[in-house]
Order: structure tokens, then sequence, then C-alpha cells
């Protein structure tokens, strides 16, 4: 049961479409028309990076991306602006690093950051840098404002760890398919398979992540079992194409709209391959 | 006989000296230190820790041995305390100088690097890889994976493969890989951050060598534990030389390696006071438009924060974001400092000290000229600390020489030649004056 009934609703009906971009990246506005393409592609949750100056479980693909946002001038209030100027129907998933929700508190902690999130729409948080052994005040911050918090499981996480972990866990668990940082890879790891088997007896949509970029993974690994697909590096990929082509906005924006009809009919051709429904002639 | 007579001289001292072993079972120091990494870094970070109780602390396998007898045959250890005649004059205190400029390598950084690489061959691993920001520890890695037969890759900053040639041929010449990291500024910390991406890829058969008491536990009590034998000989050193304890400890402080290992033995001796000196850089100040603290003085000038692992005193912009650091020393160039160096400052153990640029450079020029050591220029910050606040000290000053300072010959003579520093050699002819 997550906090937040957007969340809930995101995953009740059929496989999740969760796309992730940094935002302000290459510039706000642009970065708006961005999101919103998302949205219109069928995303379900859209996960917004804040960037942090040391992303160090990035690849490099989103990492530029942070370095061109915070050259462009992003800071963590006009992300959370931006995040309220928004029109989309996605619910909102805040990505960041640990250090700029605890500075936003001044001293006070992580709650003041969590407070002006639920404000500005925002409905769960995910903390690459941040484990469940360091997690209590952010955890009790979110349960108080309605947020969920998302933790990342890597193929390698298994016993007390794991348990901890699904102990704090709310909204969707986020499983990493592969070892290593983020990017867009060619192969679907067979370590997402196992991770979905040691993550079958917990009650809480699993969404995977890591290395998805065409329709077709995104098929085999929600066929695979996967509540949803994360796909992050191949749409910040097609940003990039943007700023180093120099293309307009709204031809980036068409083509992530695109790529999520793809990604997103991926994922439910794989749902009902799984389900084993039938499409009516 | 009584109950206490019949404990080891060892043991004794060791149920007397807690101070020594802080952090060592949760690997937090108070409020700071921590484990804050990525999740598909934690099995490395728990299998680490396993090690390090095991070898470092259990001496299983005979470890602790081998690493002694490696650091003495192939470090050249112990290194000597020596007195400094001129300075000791010229302050009116007794000044002696803990000489790991003589380790082998030029820098204490060996006793880390040997002693990390040796436990990756115990833990089986089959890989090193390392950052470096000026080259110093990268060196020292390479030394000692070649040393170890381990295959080593070092990630440097592009800026700082530029700024340190003769560091990346060394490194290349011991058999090591050298990795240019363009992302970011292309600086010590970016290549922190690529290293800790390499690691998250292979961390099944590869060991990361940190290169300070920096990163998530168990790395800075580790490393603490490794570069202790500083003061572990120092401390034995001034009390055979000088029938005491000093009364004053300096040692530089960067990401804080030497730091610890100069101040490890003597935290619980309350009457010894510990001065760790910072890059003060061209000024205190900080810009926060463009990011930039010209300074590294994150003990002295930073706030509460967490980077590359752990909660510590960072420099940083007051969104959060890490600023780019600055000082004339390229190894003491870190927005953050060890996590147990941050708390020892709160705890008023440690006094944290600035010394800007041009006080290190006159440093770097007074012990060259009448001790006849020239200094690196990291290490000539606790000499320029030295020359100002002497009055403060008590009588008996141990000063903590961290390495030598060929490596930076070239930078030395550009600094003083755009300086007018009042005991500097005239050096015009090699330089713009010919």
């Amino acid at each position: 049961m997550a906090n937040s009934d957007a969340l809930d609703a995101a995953f009740a009906d059929g496989p999740a479409y969760v796309p992730y971009l940094v935002v302000g990246d290459p510039d706000y506005e642009s970065s708006k028309a961005y999101v919103e393409a998302l949205d219109r592609g069928g995303a379900d949750v859209i996960e917004l990076g804040l960037p942090f100056s040391e992303p160090i479980a990035e690849g490099s693909t989103i990492q530029e991306a942070l370095v061109r946002s915070l050259d462009a001038g992003m800071t963590p209030d006009r992300f959370f602006a931006f995040a309220e100027e928004l029109e989309v129907d996605a619910a909102l998933v805040c990505m960041t690093y640990y250090n700029l929700i605890y500075q936003y508190g001044k001293g006070e902690g992580p709650r003041p950051f969590v407070e002006r999130a639920a404000a500005a729409g925002i409905q769960g948080l995910v903390v690459p840098d941040l484990p469940a052994e360091e997690a209590d005040p952010l955890r009790e911050a979110c349960d108080e404002f309605g947020l969920d918090l998302v933790f990342i499981v890597a193929p390698t996480t298994r016993g007390d760890r794991l348990d901890r972990m699904m102990a704090n866990v709310s909204g969707y668990v986020y499983v990493q398919a592969r070892l290593g940082t983020t990017g867009a890879r060619d192969d679907v790891s067979d370590q997402t398979t196992a991770s979905l088997d040691r993550l079958s007896g917990y009650d809480v949509p699993k969404a995977v992540g890591f290395g998805i970029s065409t329709g077709d993974h995104a098929e085999r690994i929600v066929a695979g079992g996967a509540d949803g697909i994360i796909v992050g590096s191949a749409l910040v990929d097609v940003v990039a194409e943007g700023v180093a082509a120099d293309l307009s906005t709204a031809e980036v924006a068409d083509r992530l709209e695109a790529l999520s009809r793809e990604l997103k009919g991926g994922a439910e051709r794989g749902h009902r391959s799984r389900t084993g429904t039938v499409e009516s002639a | 006989m009584s109950e206490t007579d019949t404990r080891t001289t060892e043991e004794t001292e060791t149920a007397r000296r807690p101070g020594r072993e802080r952090g060592r079972e949760d690997g937090k120091f108070g409020r700071y230190g921590g484990q804050y990494v990525p999740e598909a870094l934690m099995p490395a970070i728990e299998e680490l820790t396993d090690a390090y109780e095991r070898y470092v602390l259990d001496n299983e396998d005979g470890f602790m041995d081998e690493f002694r007898e490696r650091l003495a045959d192939f470090g050249g250890r112990p290194t000597p305390l020596q007195r400094a005649d001129r300075l000791s004059e010229r302050y009116d205190t007794e000044v002696y100088l803990k000489r790991e400029d003589l380790l082998h390598g030029g820098a204490h950084k060996l006793n880390n690097a040997l002693g990390q690489v040796l436990l990756a061959k115990y833990m089986g691993k089959e890989r090193i890889i390392a950052e470096t920001g000026a080259g110093q520890h990268g060196t020292a890695t390479a030394m000692a994976a070649a040393h170890l037969d381990m295959p080593c890759t070092i990630y440097m900053g592009e800026r700082d493969i530029n700024r340190q040639r003769p560091n990346v041929f060394r490194m290349k010449l011991n058999g090591s890989e050298v990795k240019p990291v363009t992302t970011g500024r292309g600086t010590l910390k970016e290549a922190i951050s690529e290293t800790m991406r390499d690691w998250a890829e292979t961390v099944e058969d590869t060991h990361y060598v940190i290169g300070s008491i920096v990163g998530p536990h168990p790395f800075p009590v580790m490393v603490r534990d490794f570069q202790a034998v500083i003061s572990e000989e120092a401390r034995e050193q001034a009390r055979e030389k000088t029938g005491g304890l000093p009364t004053d400890v300096v040692a530089c402080a960067g990401g804080g390696s030497n730091t610890m290992g100069t101040f490890a033995h003597f935290v619980d001796d309350e009457d010894v006071a510990l001065h760790a000196v910072e890059a003060g850089g061209s000024t205190l100040e900080v810009d926060e438009e463009a990011g930039v603290a010209p300074n590294s003085a994150s003990l002295f000038a930073g706030e509460e924060g967490v980077l590359h692992g752990a909660r510590t005193k960072l420099l940083q912009d007051s969104d959060g974001q890490i600023m780019e650091s600055h000082s004339v020393s390229s190894g003491l160039d870190y927005a953050g400092v060890g996590p147990e160096l941050a708390y020892l400052v709160d705890e008023g153990r440690v006094d944290p000290v600035a010394v800007d640029d041009d006080a290190a450079l006159e440093g770097f020029h007074r012990l060259s000229n009448t001790e006849g050591i020239i200094p690196a220029l990291e290490t000539a910050h606790a000499f320029g600390y030295l020359e100002e606040h002497h009055e403060d000290l008590g009588e008996r000053v141990v000063v903590n020489v961290s390495g030598r300072g060929d490596k930076d010959l070239d930078a030395a003579i550009e600094e003083t030649d755009q300086r007018d520093v009042a005991n500097a050699p005239d050096m015009s002819m090699f330089t713009g004056g010919m």
C-alpha cells in the first residue's frame, strides 16, 4: 500500500511506464515541453531528476545531462517551481541525492525538503545514495507528508539487507536490472529475472530499470514478471541528440513522445503475453 | 603480582586508548561517517568490512605481519624522527620532523596503498582500481600493485593529467593503466565518482583502493589504521629521543590521511595538542555564483553534508552542490575531509587552522633553504603554520613531513615567480627573465 494514491493508481491497471528525465536539461522551458511529451506518450509515473554535482550512481549519459541542467541554473527551488507548473496526468517522483535533501533543511534534516516537495505535487522520492540504514529521518518525513520512498534493489541485494529495505519501501521498488551505473544497453540481463524471483514474496509493485531502451526490451521485461519499466538513459539520449544536432524543442518533444509510445506499447504486449489476454479482433 | 601486571603491555595500552580505535565498530564518528552509497556497492562494502575485521583487526593468516614486513623491506620503514636544528633555533622551541618524505615513493601514501593492495590479494580480488588527484595516491597504488603483481587502473581527471605529467609517466612505468576522466570539471572529485562507477560494475573481482580517510565505512577507519604507523613510530621515537611526549603535533590536511595517521596514537594523550593545517588557498571567501571556493579548508570553513559515501564537513553552496576547491598544492585540493577529523574538530580535540598559498610557499622555501629538505607543497602548509603560530605552541613540536617536493618543482617555481616571496631564491633566469 502506497502513501500516495496516485502511485497506487499508476500500478493498479496494467504495467506502468516510468520514464526519467533531468529537469532543466538543457534548459527550463524545453525541459517542461519534454516532460509533458512523456506524459502524452503514456507515462504512468514520471521520475524527475534534480541534479547534484557528484552523481555517483549515474553513467555518463545522465551525468552529462545533470551538468547541462546545472550549467543552465537549476536549483532545488526552481525544480519545485517546475513541478508545480507541469501539466501532466502522471504521478511525479523526484530522484536526487541525499546532500540536496539534507541541505534544503538548513540544519533541520530532510523534513523541509519533503514538505516543499509535497506542496509542489511530488508523490515520491528516489535517493540512490541513501541506504535503508540511514533512511529513518527521511522515511518519517515522507510518512508525515504522504510521500512514498522508493528504494533501489540491486542484483546483489539479498538476505537481511533486502528485508530491511522492503520494510522501508513504499510506492514501488526500483529493481536494478544489472550491476553498474545507469545507461542504455542492448541486452536485458538474466539478473533481472533472478531479482524478480527474489522479490516475488513482497507485496509491492516491482519496476525494472537500467538499460531498457526499446519496446522489445520493455516487452521482455514485463513478460518476465515486472509490474513496470523505468527508462532513463534512452530518453536522456534523445535530449542529448537534440542538443548536439540543434533540433527544435518541438522536434525533440515529438521524438520523446514517439519513443514513449513504443516503450509503453512494448510493456503492454509483455503484460498480455504474461496474463494470456487475447487481443479481440 | 596484581591482575593487571599479568596482561601484556600491548593489551594494557589498547584497553586505555579508545580514541585510537574510534569508529571501528560501525563507521560512525558522532554524527559523521556512515555508508551513503548506491545499493549496488553495498555487497562490496560489506565484504570489505568483513575482510578489514578479519585481516587488519584480527591479523588472520598473519596479514598484519606481512604488511609490516613489506612496509619495512619495500617501503623503508621506520622513517626517522629528526631534530630540525635551525628551525628549533629560529622558533626557540624543539622542532622535530617525522620524515615520511623518506618513505618509498616520497610520501606517506604508500602506507595505505600497500595495505589495501595486500588486503585485496588476501580477499582473492584480481584487479585494483584507484582515483588520483595530483597523482601521489595513483603513483603509490601503481607501485604497490606492481610490487604485488596485481593489474591496476587509475582514474585521473583530464585537467590533472595535464598538470601532473611526470606522475602519469610514473604510473605507466609501474604498469598501471591511466584512464582520463573527462566528465564534470576533470579533477579529483570527478575521478572519485568515476572510480566508484567502475567499482559498481566490477565489485565481484575488483578492489577500490581509496586514497584518503574518506568514503563509506570501512574506508575511513581502515585507511587511518594503515597510516597510523606514522604516529605509532613518532610517539615511540619522541619518547626515546626526548624522554617524553611532544606538546604539539602538526600535520597538513586535505582529505586527511597523513593528518589522521600522524594524530591517531596521540588522540588519547590529552596533553598533546593536535593541529590540522588546511589549505587556505587565495582566500577563505567563497564565490557562490561560480560554485568556487578558492581554498580547500573544509574543516575550518566547511559545513555538514554527505559526499562520496560519508557524512562529513564539505565545501558546498547553499543548495548543497559541491564547490570546486582550490589550493596551490593539488594534493590538498578536495572539497571534503575525513569524517573522523570532522568529529575531532567538533569535539575540540583537533585544532583546525588554514594557511594560505603565500604562507605555504614561504614554508616551502624555508624548509628547503634552512634544513635541506624540499617539502611537497602540501607539507609546506604545516611549515607556514609553524612560522605564523610558533609563539602559540609548546616546547616540543612534531611536524609531519608528509612528502618530498620533487614533484612540485615546476609548480613551486611558477607560483614563486608570480609572487614576492621574501625568502625565495632568484629563479628569474629559469622562468620569464632570460
